[in-house]
């Protein structure tokens, strides 16, 4: 049984993706039912396979028993166990979220839905689980399927945005085919950990330098590194609250995850792959700041989380980019810590504006009487993404800022802290209105308008985390992350 | 110089279409022709894998008896890599066909400057 965990995790979701649609037709009551499970089902096998391969080192699984490097196989290792629990964790919050009702309405239509969603999960789960160039590659382009349809469903605007993201999307997947195809022709095999080893070799080759630019610049498109964050904010802000919800919390986060694991687990640490790291950190310096000062700008709460999230993808590329052990884990914490954060973000946004029709932050007067518990989590996730401890998100930038001190990085550990100075005021801009400013006068005193309990537990279960994981930092730190290092820096 | 012409003349092909079709996907305002653009772009990508695959005077991978020098066959491996990637090209362009459909019921147009001037209003 655990020597199959690895492929249950993407092939459980993958065929309840095909299941329930046929579910819903006969029996709608049922589809949700399925759905949840099956995500359920693969959180259980993720935690199961993490906890493993703490115990007893990676799971390596052949799929059809071809043997690497000739076939494909699955790796979980703490990274990408860790990877897939956190994915798992985010989707089953958001399939509860969004309901048994889910887009609108009719059985059919959120049985869609549901089998969308599941397939973007599988497509981001394969990413995170595969050693294999080519296969990230077909993972890559089955979330990214997905999450089209999935982002284009929220009228027309988002359509609009969609066709735009498409096309850059495509963009990026082609530059990290063309950059797969260099580095196939210069080693002759797909495998990661093969491709790793006969790497060394062709270190000075031209064309290697080449593969890793294709294969960086096409991940930091899909990641949303500024300056390619183009296709983010209108793709955020015009999509159903579940989807962007997800898409917000977890898909830049996977594709960080394979530049990661590209930059540190493919390409030799010396060459091209060093340069091309050091320019990612000017860039992310850049990013952090950017990605601030545009949210600050923004009327639109949905549309300022969306830049808060291009500043955010700064810092979890700058610790990768500064490469000290205490700057990746600061990087990996951030990278598992935003996810939760902003994913608990965006479902409170997105259920505000599904029950007030507001999403202007201006229009937010009052909105902490109306919606005392979704305000509070708010308030929370808000917190930790300035970074205020017992938080989540004051442990990750502690360690992301040692990293920088440590690498005597000093213009990085300027951009840091004023990133989180500016993170105060668009953060509290919201709080003001929120709390202290009243509704005008002559409306009465609007009700109390708290959420339904399958859109405020999920709410309420990722704001827990945010604190829970917030105090046991060590333990996930110590027991995870430290794991998850590559080799050289590993304890 | 000729040399690094005539001999990657493959790779030449690949990299020139692969440029049209970035400037298509940028430059076009009309979203029909980004979409064509965006398949020029595919098919790049999958012209160069095909002319990694080649070999002079090799025939097709398929067993010919008595033959069993590898260096006589192609590379089969690129051919069924862009098998998988022709298909994700047809899905992302069955896709992106019913995003522009859902457009231009919405919007009557596919120029993308007068997109934006009606969602301006």
């Amino acid at each position: 049984m655990t020597a199959h965990l690895p492929v249950l995790i993407v092939v459980l979701p993958l065929a309840a993706a095909v299941a329930v649609p046929l579910v819903a037709l006969a029996f709608p009551k049922a589809a949700f039912a399925v759905a949840c499970l099956a995500l359920a089902a693969a959180g259980v096998a993720s935690c199961a396979a993490l906890s493993h391969v703490l115990a007893h080192g990676t799971l390596r699984y052949e799929l059809g028993g071809w043997a690497p490097p000739w076939g494909i196989e699955y790796v979980v290792d703490p990274l990408s166990g860790g990877m897939g629990a956190l994915i798992t964790l985010i989707a089953v919050c958001v399939v509860v979220y969004a309901g048994p009702r889910a887009n609108g309405g009719s059985a059919a239509r959120s049985g869609m839905f549901h089998s969308l969603f599941l397939l973007l999960v599988t497509g981001l789960l394969g990413i995170v689980l595969t050693g294999d160039m080519f296969n990230l590659y077909v993972f890559l382009e089955i979330s990214s399927l997905a999450a089209y349809a999935l982002l284009a469903s929220g009228g027309i605007r988002g359509t609009v945005a969609t066709f735009r993201y498409l096309i850059v999307g495509t963009i990026a997947a082609t530059f990290y085919l063309l950059g797969t195809g260099y580095l196939y022709a210069l080693t002759g095999t797909l495998n990661m950990a093969d491709m790793a080893a006969r790497l060394t070799a062709v270190v000075d080759a031209r064309a290697y330098g080449v593969a890793v630019v294709l294969t960086v610049i096409g991940l930091a498109i899909k990641a949303a590194l500024f300056p390619l964050h183009g296709w983010l904010p209108d793709a955020y802000t015009y999509a159903p609250a579940p989807v962007t919800g997800f898409i917000a919390a977890v898909m830049a986060k996977v594709s960080a995850y394979a530049l990661f694991r590209v930059l540190y687990f493919v390409t030799p640490a010396e060459g091209a792959s060093a340069q091309a790291l050091m320019l990612l950190g000017w860039v992310s310096v850049i990013a952090v700041l950017a990605g601030s000062i545009l949210a600050m700008a923004q009327q639109d709460i949905r549309r300022m989380l969306a830049y808060s999230s291009v500043g955010q993808m700064g810092y979890i590329v700058l610790g990768f980019a500064l490469g000290t052990p205490a700057a990746l884990i600061g990087a990996l914490l951030h990278l598992f810590g935003h996810a939760v954060m902003k994913g608990c973000l965006f479902l409170v946004v997105g259920g505000i504006q599904w029950r007030t029709g507001i999403y202007k932050i201006s229009d937010y007067a009052g909105m902490g009487r109306r919606m005392p518990l979704t305000m509070a989590a708010f308030v929370v996730a808000a917190l930790a993404m300035i970074g205020l401890p017992p938080t989540l998100g004051f442990f990750s930038k502690w360690y992301l800022l040692s990293g920088a001190v440590e690498a005597r990085a000093w213009l990085f550990v300027a951009a840091l802290v004023l990133s989180s100075l500016l993170g105060i005021v668009y953060f509290f801009r919201v709080f003001e209105f929120a709390y202290l400013k009243t509704p005008e006068a002559g409306q009465g005193t609007p009700p109390r308008q708290e959420l339904p309990l399958h859109m405020l537990a999920p709410i309420l279960v990722l704001t827990a985390a945010v604190l829970v994981f917030g105090l046991l930092n060590q333990q996930v730190v110590g027991g995870i992350i430290r794991h998850a290092l590559p080799g050289a820096l590993a304890p | 110089m000729w040399e690094n012409v005539s001999g990657y003349l493959n790779y030449w092909l690949a990299a020139v279409l692969l440029l049209i079709g970035l400037y298509g996907m940028l430059g076009q305002p009309n979203l029909v022709k980004k979409l064509m653009a965006m398949n020029i772009l595919q098919v790049a990508a999958i012209l160069f894998f095909i002319a990694l695959a080649e070999k002079t005077g090799a025939t097709a991978p398929i067993e010919v008896k008595g033959l069993h020098d590898v260096g006589a066959y192609v590379n089969p491996l690129p051919h069924a890599l862009m098998l998988t990637a022709i298909v994700v090209g047809v899905s992302t362009t069955g896709v992106a066909l019913a995003l522009l459909i859902r457009i231009h019921r919405h919007f009557g147009t596919l120029e993308e400057p007068e997109i934006l001037e009606r969602m301006r209003l």
